[in-house]
């Protein structure tokens, strides 16, 4: 049967290295089946996380060959043949064990975004073409792979002020709704750093989901910020009319 | 001694983050309880992300004569008339509203033309009932209840797996617990506890549930003193892939049949013609999934041994627009266009019927201060759920539960002191394989396990193989109690699998031991050697308990359906057929 080379990471916060594996290779194999098959058969302790093994769940991300992955979508026959495949934890988070980070941080952002808020009253019907866009959003699995490639949390670390482009697609899927009645621009330029994104597009390269992070959800959100908080004629209008930026 | 320990003070302890256990939370939260979530994974990872097809609500959208009577009358007839008739009756009720519930906490469900939620076919449903998402449901309503109830203040534990539950007396009290990331240990100190952690499918090779799914809930309720019901029940979902191997088992949702999708055998026969004329491709699932495995054992299969479903005579954007994850599912695992070719599907090991014997209208088990919800608990889809039924369930159930266990919590003073001894024995049997200086790994027990599942307690059964299953289990229970794990305590899923297997066994000896028990099929339980229903059984739920580590079975009358609903099925003779 042919084999696989793996290099896998061993290791926690103290520190570790690349481990080599060899693994027996099935047709349609992915990485995981390879990193399940070194489990259950040459290292019981290895750490990943997986759950659904169907690209659903987000649970499985990781860094193939130095690429941000979900490891049940990598097929082992899309990768360089002859070269060890290498596998290793997302760098923009800090690492628990192996493959395994700590994205406790992510959660704590989720917690700020103000909540959907229906528009009191209204009529509960809309049509499907109004909701594609907010559809689109929805589909995120939450796998974080965008915030580990964006640059503003892997190579600059500003997880202090940037909430990385899961969190703008989360809320762009708020914004977009068309029975949502809040305005967050006020969050998304001083909470969630939206300024600090300069649309290099990565974020959309990486999902699994096919969401166009950047086109559909940060430009749009952008244009809002900057409609609301740096246009002139509005910034007039709300001189003469009184009304604050948020209502 | 519980110094020792970090702990935590809660009213509500729920166990689970999937479906139920995110609405029970919410519930209990909003009836004023101080609530606690535990989840093995992070926080939205469980398994309902995997349910596709919709959640079954007689919403009326599609088909104005749709009404929860019909809705009712469905479940019942789907599940051989051995459903908790309470349970199904305030599931057909109460799920339109609960459907309603979560698109006005931001869910976005398909549209009609007319602008109302969206409703398809399904197996057995008599009218289009299903509200969905294209063919990611579980996805739309896991992310919905979640960022819903981070906003009320809910306290969640990720990644922490609760072992034993705490008892004085008769009441559960508490639940002992270890991190993942450290494996240390956490003790909470609870007024009512929610047993929400789905199915036991990792007992079976072929399965489309992740490594959570290890009847956990099953064996706390059973370690309590609880019973179960009717755990013969085990769901073959009928379609999931067959080929390539890595991907054996994964769901291919139900939606593929309710957009029209139709199976065909290597012959070219539409075959389910000969099982089930009338329904066809939209017949139960136990139905399919027999025929299937029957086609295939008689030779009749495809390639891998499955079958074809074919939904490439539909056009292309619709495929791709209603059923867009399995049209990459298919692309990316399989090289299969589903546009263009039809996709080769096998039954996959998918959700159990049975579970803990709960109270329909307060989720409360028959242990004073312990709840369930969803597949965790039994009764409400009888001998064979309904596709869409399962999301409703935990809907209207996961609701009822935080209620009920709301309720209780409020009416209990203060939490109870822990019992070093239950702790110092839940401690023990934790770090036992540790300490071993040899022993087999948890691993080759755990695929022995689902290989005897498979081929002795699976599709179609027979006491030849059941009673040679059992002593398979037996003899593997007694191993797993001398595994050996490597490492440290850190995040180390051999250690992890050590003491899911210990779950997996006992729940799976009770699956035999229900199966061995049940000398009729019915549903999901096929037995060759009685292959008709039997009418007196249909009147008995199975019951399980566990005496000193043994699992003993027993029966017990079904409740009396009242007469105004008996009258619903008094022209419906089909509803006894196997």
């Amino acid at each position: 049967m042919p084999e696989a080379v793996l290099h896998v990471y061993r290791g926690d916060a103290s520190g570790g290295g690349l481990k080599e594996y060899r693994v027996p290779l099935e047709e349609g194999m992915v990485v995981l089946d390879a990193i399940h098959h070194i489990q259950g058969h040459q290292a019981p302790d290895l750490a990943v996380r997986w759950n659904c093994k169907a690209a659903k769940c987000g649970s499985c991300s990781a860094e193939v060959n130095g690429k941000p992955k979900l490891l049940c979508k990598t097929r082992m026959d899309a990768l360089p043949p002859g070269q060890p495949v290498v596998v290793q934890p997302l760098k923009a988070f800090p690492i628990v064990k192996d493959l395994v980070t700590d994205v406790r941080w992510n959660y704590e952002v989720n917690k700020r975004i103000p909540p959907f808020t229906p528009k009191p009253n209204a009529e509960w019907r809309w049509k499907q073409e109004d909701v594609d866009r907010v559809q689109e959003f929805r589909k995120c699995i939450e796998c974080f792979l965008c915030q580990d490639v964006c640059h503003v949390l892997r190579s600059h670390g500003r997880t202090d002020a940037f909430a990385g482009p899961r969190f703008l697609v989360r809320v762009a899927g708020l914004e977009m709704h068309p029975m949502d009645a809040l305005n967050r621009t006020k969050f998304l330029k001083e909470d969630a750093g939206i300024g600090l994104c300069n649309i290099t597009k990565c974020c959309t390269e990486v999902c699994p989901e096919d969401i166009t992070i950047t086109d559909n959800a940060i430009i749009p959100l952008k244009e809002r910020v900057v409609d609301d908080h740096y246009d002139p004629v509005r910034m007039l209008v709300r001189l003469v009319t009184g009304k604050k930026k948020d209502e | 001694m519980s110094e020792r320990y970090e702990s935590h003070d809660v009213d509500v302890l729920v166990i689970g983050a999937g479906g139920a256990g995110l609405r029970a939370a919410i519930e209990a939260s909003a009836q004023g309880a101080r609530v606690g979530v535990v989840c093995k994974s992070l926080l939205g990872k469980a398994h309902t992300v995997m349910a596709e097809g919709g959640v079954a609500a007689a919403l009326a959208h599609v088909d104005p004569s749709d009404s929860w009577k019909v809705h009712f009358k469905d479940t019942m007839l789907g599940g051989k008339m051995l459903n908790n008739w309470r349970m199904a009756q305030l599931h057909a009720q109460e799920a339109p509203d609960r459907v309603r519930e979560l698109e006005q906490w931001g869910a976005v469900f398909d549209r009609t033309q007319d602008g109302r939620i969206l409703q398809r076919n399904f197996g057995g449903h008599s009218s289009p009932r299903l509200a969905h998402v294209g063919d990611r449901t579980g996805l739309e309503m896991i992310r919905t209840l979640q960022d819903f109830g981070v906003h009320q203040g809910l306290e969640v534990y990720m990644e922490c797996t609760v072992t034993k539950l705490l008892k004085q007396d008769s009441r559960v009290v508490g639940a002992f617990a270890y991190w993942r990331e450290t494996g240390r240990f956490v003790l909470f100190r609870a007024k009512s506890v929610v047993l929400a952690t789905g199915g036991i499918g990792k007992a079976y090779t072929i399965t489309s549930n992740s490594w959570e799914y290890t009847g956990d809930g099953h064996a706390l309720a059973l370690g309590a003193g609880a019973e179960l019901i009717d755990m013969e029940f085990f769901q073959f979902h009928p379609t999931g892939m067959v080929w390539p191997p890595g991907v054996q088992g994964l769901l291919v949702t139900e939606a593929v049949r309710g957009e029209g999708g139709l199976l065909r055998n290597a012959a070219g026969e539409r075959f389910m013609e000969r099982y089930d004329p009338k329904r066809m491709e939209l017949s139960t699932r136990d139905m399919v999934a027999r025929a299937i495995y029957t086609e295939v054992k008689e030779g009749r299969g495809s390639p891998h041994g499955g079958a074809f479903l074919d939904i490439s005579h539909k056009p292309a954007e619709l495929v791709k627009k209603k059923l867009p994850s399995m049209y990459h599912q298919f692309m990316e695992f399989a090289n299969i266009d589903i546009t263009k070719s039809p996709m080769e599907v096998g039954p996959t090991g998918h959700y159990i019927m049975g579970g803990v014997r709960v109270d329909a209208d307060t989720g409360a088990a028959t242990v004073p201060g312990l709840f369930a919800a969803g597949e965790a608990s039994g009764g409400m889809h009888g001998a064979n759920r309904l596709g869409g039924n399962s999301l409703s369930d935990l809907l209207v159930f996961g609701r009822r539960a935080g209620a009920g266990s709301a309720a209780y919590a409020a009416k209990t003073p203060g939490h109870a002191v822990v019992d070093p001894a239950q702790v110092a024995a839940a401690e023990r049997e934790l770090l036992e394989p540790f300490e071993r200086a040899s022993g087999p790994d948890p691993y080759s027990i755990h695929r022995r396990l689902q290989q005897s599942m498979h081929s002795l307690v699976g599709i179609f059964r027979t006491e030849e193989d059941l009673v040679k299953g059992i002593e398979e289990i037996r003899k593997l229970r007694a191993e797993a109690n001398t595994v050996r794990v490597e490492g440290s305590r850190a995040f180390n899923p051999g250690w992890h699998l050590s003491h899911d297997l210990r779950n997996m066994l006992t729940i799976s000896e009770a699956i035999a031991r229900c199966a061995l028990q049940r000398r009729e099929s019915r549903g999901a339980h096929a037995r060759l050697d009685y292959p008709n229903l039997d009418p007196e059984l249909g009147g008995v739920n199975s019951v399980a308990t566990l005496d000193d580590e043994a699992v003993r079975v027993s029966q017990s009358p079904l409740p009396r359906m009242p007469d105004e609903l008996r009258a619903l099925f008094v022209a419906e003779p089909a509803g006894v057929q196997s």
